[in-house]
């Protein structure tokens, strides 16, 4: 059994170790009060390959292994977590249906410009009426004039209405098989097709940085080269992607627990009550303790599920144990780092009350925590 | 358009920096890196390159214990190849005859143009430029700020206090080029795995045809005779503002000769 990182891996993470500390930890408060999905940053990211991170060479990425991909997860994650969820959301659920699922054309055309840094991209499965049923969608595709024209409404939808986004690869409903049940097909709609509109930034409690929106398709004609995969299995060439990206936020997770972690004991060094520094009371002490054993053991967990796919073998309950294990993780490190911080972690100008709100929204994206204890326990033959 | 970049190997400055007690010396053991100085010229080279629509940039430096380092990060950025000289032979060298190490090794490499810093970051002696030109018999412009290639000269701004002058001589030449005026590249995922890859030719002192007694302890004529610790920073000066701050500002300005 091998923890350490391949050569590759370490100077990848130590390029994003070196980029997170020069060039986005200066300007993540910043970014989060403006409200503003930070782009330059993610161009500058481009430029370096970041953003082309498990696409192949020939397609204009890097060919990153999926434990290297965690690796530069840590060291972006915990400078800022909005540009992270930014990247991330488009380096699995943005860009691998079109490498998964594309065709040569269609990989040369949407793909390798989000592989090589010029574009943003994004996934459209939520909808108002369907979130974890995503079954439930009621976006349809109607095949018209050697295209597909598309109506309905997506949820949530990140990294599409920036000054970068391409437009969006969504999922629709493609039409009914024998037995009546419902098929689904993805298609790219390029920003500024006739018909796709979207509503303004939303707020959310934390992630002020990423660019969630609610899209619009109304009578959305795009030509059957737009069509990606099969017509008819969509959603499960979705959900596949989705493994990945559970990945991905168990891997943010773990970041932002390395984040507060380090935080709360800077912080507990640093203040004095008592004649003397908090860091010397037990009970701090024990905290710091309980979030730095809870982090490696959702840490490894993480790893593992990585290593898994990148030996091809099956990772789906393993990705969602780790997904499940890291939010939750996350979520209670966080509130314990306030707790370490006292009144001064409860206001917004303190790093830690940022991640604080950063935490929430891991244990919602990507499936959320019911979901993946679903996953888990199908798994097990429940 | 060929161009060579000297950049200087140099412990990391962000730690501390150690003196050997007997030579004074700064002691330059473990890993060395790229001098921030010479990240300009690395930078201002490649443009040169990019611009001329051809040829590359070849790296020399003059480091001990065969350090690769600094090198890897320019080579990263995008230069082609470096020479590196190292040799136990060199230990106790001063600046005229690492001056004469880098010319030697820059002249195997036959280059059009060859760039340095104006003062490199830890021994900041700002000798070396000159001293490199003279040896190799080519004209030297010091504080480049700008640089535009017209056939077979070169055409350079030249910082000055009130602002810059034009100089224009004939390649090949070498050029100093102050910090600042170029915006170096990141080096990027791909570049950094390629670097890895990039010749860097080892050289000794005999390989270079030079005299051992020319460079090394023995070969120096310059010598650092007693240290003593840098004056402590003094307290800011307070002006209040009795309605002519921006005039007291403004005179404090002229004074150091900023404006
Ligand atoms: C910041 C942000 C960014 C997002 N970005 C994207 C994006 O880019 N693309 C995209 O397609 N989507 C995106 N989403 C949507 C996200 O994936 C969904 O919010 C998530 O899947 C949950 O769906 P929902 O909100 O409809 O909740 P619901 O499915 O309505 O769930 C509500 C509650 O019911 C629980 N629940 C539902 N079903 C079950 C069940 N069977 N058993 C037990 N409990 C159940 C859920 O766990 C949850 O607690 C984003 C969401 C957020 C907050
Ligand atoms: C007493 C003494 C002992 C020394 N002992 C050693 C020793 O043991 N081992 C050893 O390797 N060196 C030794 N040196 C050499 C020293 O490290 C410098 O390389 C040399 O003195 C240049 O001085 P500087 O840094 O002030 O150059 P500056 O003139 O300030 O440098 C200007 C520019 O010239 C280029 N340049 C300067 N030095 C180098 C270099 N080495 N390689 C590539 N480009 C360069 C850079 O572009 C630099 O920015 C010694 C120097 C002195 C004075």
């Amino acid at each position: 059994m091998d923890f350490d990182l391949s050569e590759p891996e370490q100077e990848l993470a130590a390029l994003c170790r070196d980029f997170a500390q020069r060039e986005i930890a200066p300007v993540a408060a910043a970014a989060w009060e403006e409200n503003r999905c930070p782009t330059e940053i993610l161009e500058k990211m481009g430029k370096l390959g970041l953003l082309g991170l498990l696409v192949p060479p020939e397609w204009g990425g890097i060919g990153m292994t999926t434990v290297g991909f965690v690796a530069a997860m840590e060291a972006l994650g915990v400078a800022d977590q909005s540009v992270a969820s930014a990247w991330q959301a488009h380096s699995t659920i943005g860009s691998l249906p079109l490498l998964l699922f594309g065709t040569d054309e269609q990989k040369e055309r949407w793909l390798r410009p989000l592989a090589e840094g010029t574009a943003l991209g994004a996934f459209g499965l939520t909808e108002p009426d369907a979130g974890s049923d995503a079954r439930g969608i009621a976006t349809r595709a109607v095949c018209r004039d050697g295209g597909w024209v598309v109506n309905g409404r997506k949820a949530f939808i990140s990294n599409a209405g920036t000054d970068m986004s391409f437009g969006v690869t969504l999922l629709a409903r493609t039409g009914e098989d024998d037995r009546g049940a419902p098929q689904y097909g993805s298609f790219v709609v390029e920003r500024g097709t006739d018909g796709f509109t979207m509503g303004p930034k939303m707020k959310g409690i934390g992630w002020h940085g990423l660019d969630t929106r609610e899209l619009y398709f109304d009578d959305v004609w795009v030509p059957d080269d737009h069509l990606v995969g099969d017509p008819d299995l969509g959603l499960g060439q979705f959900l596949k992607t989705l493994e990945v990206g559970r990945i991905s936020i168990a891997a943010l997770s773990i970041s932002l627990t390395q984040a507060v972690l380090d935080l709360a004991l800077g912080y507990a060094k640093e203040r004095r009550q008592f004649g003397r520094a908090i860091a010397d009371f037990q009970a701090i002490q024990f905290k710091l303790a309980d979030i730095a054993t809870e982090l490696e053991a959702a840490r490894w967990l993480t790893y593992r599920a990585a290593a898994l796919r990148d030996a091809q073998r099956p990772f789906m309950k393993e990705a969602a144990m780790a997904k499940l294990k890291a939010s939750r993780t996350a979520m209670w490190a966080a509130s314990e780092a306030v707790q370490i911080h006292g009144g001064i972690g409860y206001m917004l100008e303190t790093p830690v009350a940022r991640f604080f709100c950063d935490a929430k929204v891991l244990e919602i994206g990507e499936g959320t925590n019911e979901i993946q204890h679903l996953v888990i326990a199908r798994a097990l033959g429940c | 358009m060929n161009v060579v970049v000297c950049v200087k190997q140099i412990p990391d400055p962000a730690g501390t920096m150690k003196l050997d007690q007997s030579s004074h010396n700064l002691v330059r053991e473990g890993k060395l890196i790229l001098d921030e100085s010479d990240s300009y010229g690395v930078e201002m080279g490649l443009q040169l390159a990019e611009q001329a629509g051809g040829g590359e940039v070849t790296l020399v430096s003059m480091a001990p214990n065969s350090e690769t380092s600094g090198l890897r990060t320019a080579l990263a950025m995008g230069a082609a190849r470096a020479i590196l000289v190292s040799d136990p032979g060199l230990a106790g060298t001063d600046a005229l005859g690492t001056a004469k190490v880098l010319a030697a090794a820059i002249k195997r490499a036959e280059p059009d143009l060859i760039l340095t810093a104006t003062e490199s970051t830890d021994g900041y002696t700002g000798t070396i430029p000159a001293q490199i030109a003279e040896l190799l018999g080519m004209p030297s412009v010091t504080f480049s700020k700008k640089v535009t290639i017209s056939g077979d000269n070169v055409t350079v701004e030249r910082q000055t206090e009130e602002g810059y002058e034009e100089v224009e001589v004939p390649l090949p030449a070498v050029l100093s080029v102050t910090a600042g005026v170029v915006e170096p590249r990141y080096p990027s995922f791909k570049g950094i795995m390629a670097a890895k890859g990039k010749p860097v030719d080892e050289l000794k002192v005999t390989d270079l045809g030079i005299d051992g007694s020319a460079v090394g302890a023995s070969g120096a004529r310059q010598e650092v005779t007693a240290v003593t610790p840098a004056e402590a920073r003094k307290a800011g000066e307070i002006v209040t503002d009795d309605g002519d701050g921006f005039q007291q500002i403004i005179s404090y300005l002229e004074r150091i000769k900023v404006i």
